[in-house]
């Protein structure tokens, strides 16, 4: 059992984090009263840029184009490390949270290098405001870590994750409710969503992750933008164990709960984006305050 | 066998610097005969340190020495680890000297900075390895000393001689509390000795003031935030091999002597614990938020050695609590996190400063702003820069991810047991590690990446082999502890045994409580399917066409017109603008066609610059009256010299007697 849970988690990893993206932008055409496009375009969108070939810029270096495959390289890993509805992840050991969040910082380190090695202003403006918006949003997500830690009493996220299901009671209520709001607002940061970053907007001046990826084509952008879907799935199973504590207890009924609830997800993001405009660039960090007191209050709650 | 062998290398070391003396100024045979003496001193150093770290300690020597007693030194296990960055640093530094301080171009100064080389590395072995606290207080004055003279090498430079007396000026502050420390320890325990004292020894005041003078003494030397100013200035001036020696290794002294200190005084206050936790959070966070503001290349990497100094004192202040608490799993974690950090920052950071070398070097400015687009010129050093900045930033597959992760680890249990202290430090941490990212992508993106911004920074060359070969020595480090934590576990173990005896417990395993092989094989797998992947797209069947970079169909873009460091911090300074003040010139552009104009902007120090100055000057105006009295004239001084006889000549008259006689009549 252990194996077939094991495949489906990859599977799951690997194959599924475009389709949030389709039911996202299906979401928003469904608001803006168009069809849209199929569901599963991103898969044709990818299938087609890695067919194309690639244009590098005269000014870049090896870093270009380490960027987006260590980006991918440590949102898969990180995709392994976290538990996917009620079954345990691939890799657990004490510990796995801090390498969870920092395999986070590794590719924004990277994404951010590579923006910069073009030389272009508008990426470095991008990659300017990607790496301030994390020193509010990286201590949030700890805060919202160490309240599932104290929840569970345990330092491996497979158990801490799996703690609202485990070991709830009425005392971790309010403060599991406060790190699921600072938790869905630094879900949307990292994964440049509306409120914090649009991630279909045209000016340069005003993107953040698409001015960062402005020059990489071809296959290398291919990667980028599954690597930004695997982390939207990540990032998303670990809220909905906070929001959404519930299983089945049973394989073949838990598995397509969890693509559910995933799936459902991918719709309430598609519903902000859609009845939400995005911030000015300079409210971003007051957003981002927010979620890092949410968190810092629910952790204060607990422990009181 | 090996203590004595660890003399030999101290010998050699101070020695090394001596040949040169006597050699003529145009002779480049010194800074030869200066590098094998220091290398062979160093090997013999490093092979010491690593047999008394895995086999155990060395038995004490004895040194008659008339006026204190016997001089005593020993070599146990934290020794033996903190005379590993010593000789390691110590030893690569003449090396890179060869390419960086040639005798050639430096005729004037070159032999004194060897000389003084030498003796900074002998005086800090000398004090690792003393028990008795008039040899310690011996090796860091040599090594205080020498430290002064390595800053002040070019001594022709205003910046570099106001830079060397503030730091003479802090380090002597500290030492005079250091005599403070041992006198009263001498005082109340009756010896020199540095052996640890019984539960009842001492009274809970004498610890408490024990334990602060230690604080401030050895807090001043490790630059802990608000005793750092005289850091920043030292760091930047110095020779980037002193700066490396400097923030890599002489700060470490600091914590050392915190380390040794604490592991003689007898169940710690759980004050104590929470105080240095205060002082980590504030140097770790304040340390990384001024290095954001900074444009000089090496007054930022110094003040990064303040937020990693800061993340030691968290390791450290986990592992007090423990202490206090009877918590031996804290101490373990918190103390080896704490430990490796010291390891893994001298490491990074003197290859920073070794790269920040031969980029000055290339550049010829240290401002960040007017570099750019060096990796092509310098591959190597670019890549080795590139090492440090993942390291520093404590990314896996690092090695500052090890230690910041033993770090958090303690952390966190600490905070989910109830150790209040420690809650915290978690989030501090993870600021401060966003932080480091943000600003290392600065250094890197604008220093390397994009296209020059200056004609001097396009004509910039690689650094020669004597300079590359000691960064990739210190970058293989990096990956090494980085890829195979497995490694350092027993040295941790051993080295953390002086603070779990008085825990009260059996044994503590680190490799038990921290999954060291899991983190390993992570690693390891991470980097190869990089590699990998990289390695598959680098064939030529893959590589397309090229082209310039996409800049809104402008058509004559100039590397002038990239995104400078300054703006990439903007947005951080800003937030953190109640603590940085930063001020400048800002122009005022009017008229369609406004003249040229200069920004400028500046973030001064916290303490040095708006502290300690204005407070001096405010007393110096206190004494402005003294001036009358002091006025440079030769002839007033004689004058005081005739008062002043007068005065003791007046002591000789019997005004007794005098009077006895006068009342009698």
């Amino acid at each position: 059992m252990t194996i077939v849970n094991l495949i489906l988690h990859v599977a799951v990893l690997l194959l599924l984090p475009p389709l949030l993206l389709g039911v996202i932008t299906k979401t928003k055409a469904w608001f803006g009263g168009r069809v849209g496009a199929p569901l599963l375009q991103p898969y044709y969108d990818l299938a087609k840029l890695l067919r194309r070939g690639m244009v590098l810029s005269t000014t870049t270096t090896w870093v270009f184009r380490a960027g987006p495959i260590i980006t991918l390289a440590t949102v898969l890993l990180a995709g392994l490390l976290i538990p996917i509805g009620g079954f345990n992840a691939p890799i657990a050991f004490t510990g796995d949270l801090i390498l969870f969040a920092y395999l986070f910082g590794l590719a924004r380190f990277f994404t951010t290098s590579a923006a910069l090695d073009t030389g272009s202003a508008f990426e470095g403006m991008g990659s300017a405001r990607e790496v301030t918006f994390a020193c509010l949003s990286e201590p949030a997500l700890f805060f919202a870590l160490m309240v599932l830690a104290k929840v569970s009493g345990s330092l491996t996220l497979t158990t801490m994750l799996q703690g609202p299901t485990n070991a709830f009671s009425a005392d971790v209520a309010a403060p599991l409710v406060l790190i699921s709001i600072g938790l869905f607002i630094v879900l949307l940061a990292e994964t440049c969503r509306i409120p914090v970053d649009d991630p279909n907007t045209h000016l340069e001046l005003t993107m953040i992750h698409e001015a960062m990826v402005l020059d990489h084509s071809g296959p290398l952008l291919s990667v980028i933008l599954y690597a930004a879907s695997v982390k939207l799935l990540v990032l998303g199973t670990v809220l909905l164990h906070v929001i959404a504590p519930f299983e089945f207890g049973k394989v073949w009924l838990d598995w397509p709960l969890y693509l559910v609830e995933i799936l459902g997800l991918a719709a309430i993001i598609g519903i902000v984006e859609s009845v939400m405009a995005r911030l000015q660039m300079r409210h971003v960090p007051y957003l981002l305050t927010g979620a890092l007191l949410f968190c810092g209050f629910g952790f204060i709650l607990l422990i009181r | 066998m090996f203590l004595d062998l660890t003399i030999l290398a101290i010998v050699l070391a101070a020695a090394s610097g001596l040949p040169g003396l006597f050699l003529a100024r145009s002779s480049v045979r010194g800074e030869r005969i200066a590098a094998w003496l220091m290398a062979g001193g160093a090997l013999t150093g490093l092979v010491c340190a690593a047999v008394t770290v895995l086999g155990g300690g060395q038995p004490t020597a004895f040194f008659p020495w008339p006026a204190a007693g016997n001089a005593v030194v020993g070599l146990d296990a934290l020794s033996a680890f903190f005379l590993v960055p010593v000789f390691l640093v110590g030893g690569l530094g003449p090396l890179y000297g060869l390419g960086y301080w040639p005798q050639r171009l430096h005729t004037s100064n070159g032999r004194k900075l060897r000389l003084f080389w030498g003796l900074l590395v002998a005086g800090m072995a000398l004090l690792v390895i003393s028990r008795h606290a008039m040899a310690f207080l011996l090796g860091w004055e040599i090594m205080a000393l020498s430290a002064f003279f390595l800053v002040a090498t070019e001594d022709h430079r205003e910046e570099s001689r106001r830079a060397s007396w503030v730091y003479l000026v802090a380090t002597h502050v500290g030492t005079l509390t250091l005599f403070g420390l041992f006198a009263l320890w001498r005082h109340t325990t009756g010896s020199y000795a540095l052996e640890p004292v019984g539960q009842d020894t001492l009274s809970l005041g004498t610890l408490h003031l024990l334990f602060f003078l230690a604080l401030l003494g050895f807090g001043l030397k490790a630059g802990v935030m608000p005793l750092h100013f005289w850091l920043p200035g030292a760091h930047a001036s110095a020779p980037c091999h002193v700066s490396a020696m400097l923030s890599g290794v002489v700060l470490k002294m600091g914590i050392y002597g915190l380390v040794r200190w604490l592991s003689l005084l007898p169940s710690p206050p759980a004050a104590w614990g929470s105080i240095i936790l205060a002082l980590g959070a504030v140097s770790g966070l304040l340390g990384v938020v001024f290095a954001i503001g900074q444009h000089d290349l090496k007054r930022l990497l110094a003040y990064h050695s303040v937020e990693n100094i800061g993340i030691i004192l968290l390791g450290l202040g986990v592992a007090m609590l423990g202490r206090s608490s009877g918590h031996p799993e804290w101490v373990a974690l918190g103390l080896a996190g704490g430990l490796l950090h010291v390891w893994n920052h001298s490491f990074f950071k003197s290859l920073l400063f070794f790269c920040a070398g031969a980029v000055v070097h290339g550049a010829h400015t240290r401002q960040i702003d007017r570099m750019g687009g060096m990796a092509k010129a310098m591959p190597w050093t670019a890549a080795c820069f590139l090492v440090g900045a993942v390291a520093i930033c404590g990314l896996p597959p690092l090695n500052g991810f090890v230690s910041e992760w033993f770090v958090y680890l303690g952390l966190l249990k600490t905070a989910l047991s109830g150790g209040t202290a420690a809650m915290v430090g978690v989030p501090v941490l993870a600021m401060v590690g966003a932080l480091a990212v943000a600003c290392f992508v600065k250094v890197y993106g604008t220093v390397f990446l994009g296209e020059p911004r200056t004609r001097a920074a396009g004509h910039a060359r690689e650094a020669p082999l004597s300079m590359r070969l000691p960064m990739l020595a210190l970058g293989a480090c990096c990956a090494l502890i980085g890829l195979a934590p497995v490694l350092v576990g027993p040295v941790l173990d051993a080295t953390t045994a002086c603070w779990l005896a008085d825990a009260g417990a059996e044994t503590v395993r680190l490799g038990h409580i921290a999954p060291l092989g899991v983190i390993s094989v992570l690693a390891f797998s991470l980097t190869a399917c990089v590699a990998g992947v990289m390695v598959f797209l680098g064939r030529p069947a893959l590589a397309s066409r090229a082209g310039p970079t996409w800049d809104c169909g402008y058509a004559r873009p100039t590397g002038r017109m990239q995104y400078t460091a300054s703006s990439f911090a903007q947005t951080i300074v800003l937030f953190f603008n109640r603590v940085l003040q930063p001020h400048g010139r800002r122009p005022r552009v009017v008229g369609l066609f406004p003249p040229p104009a200069h920004l400028h902007s500046h973030v001064d120090d916290a303490v040095l610059d708006r502290v300690l100055l204005p407070a001096g000057h405010r007393i110096e105006g206190w004494f402005n009256w003294f001036h009358r009295f002091q006025r440079g004239l030769t002839q007033h001084y004689v004058f005081y010299i005739l008062l002043t006889l007068l005065a003791l000549l007046c002591t000789l008259f019997p005004f007794k007697a005098h009077l006895a006689q006068w009342f009698a009549r």
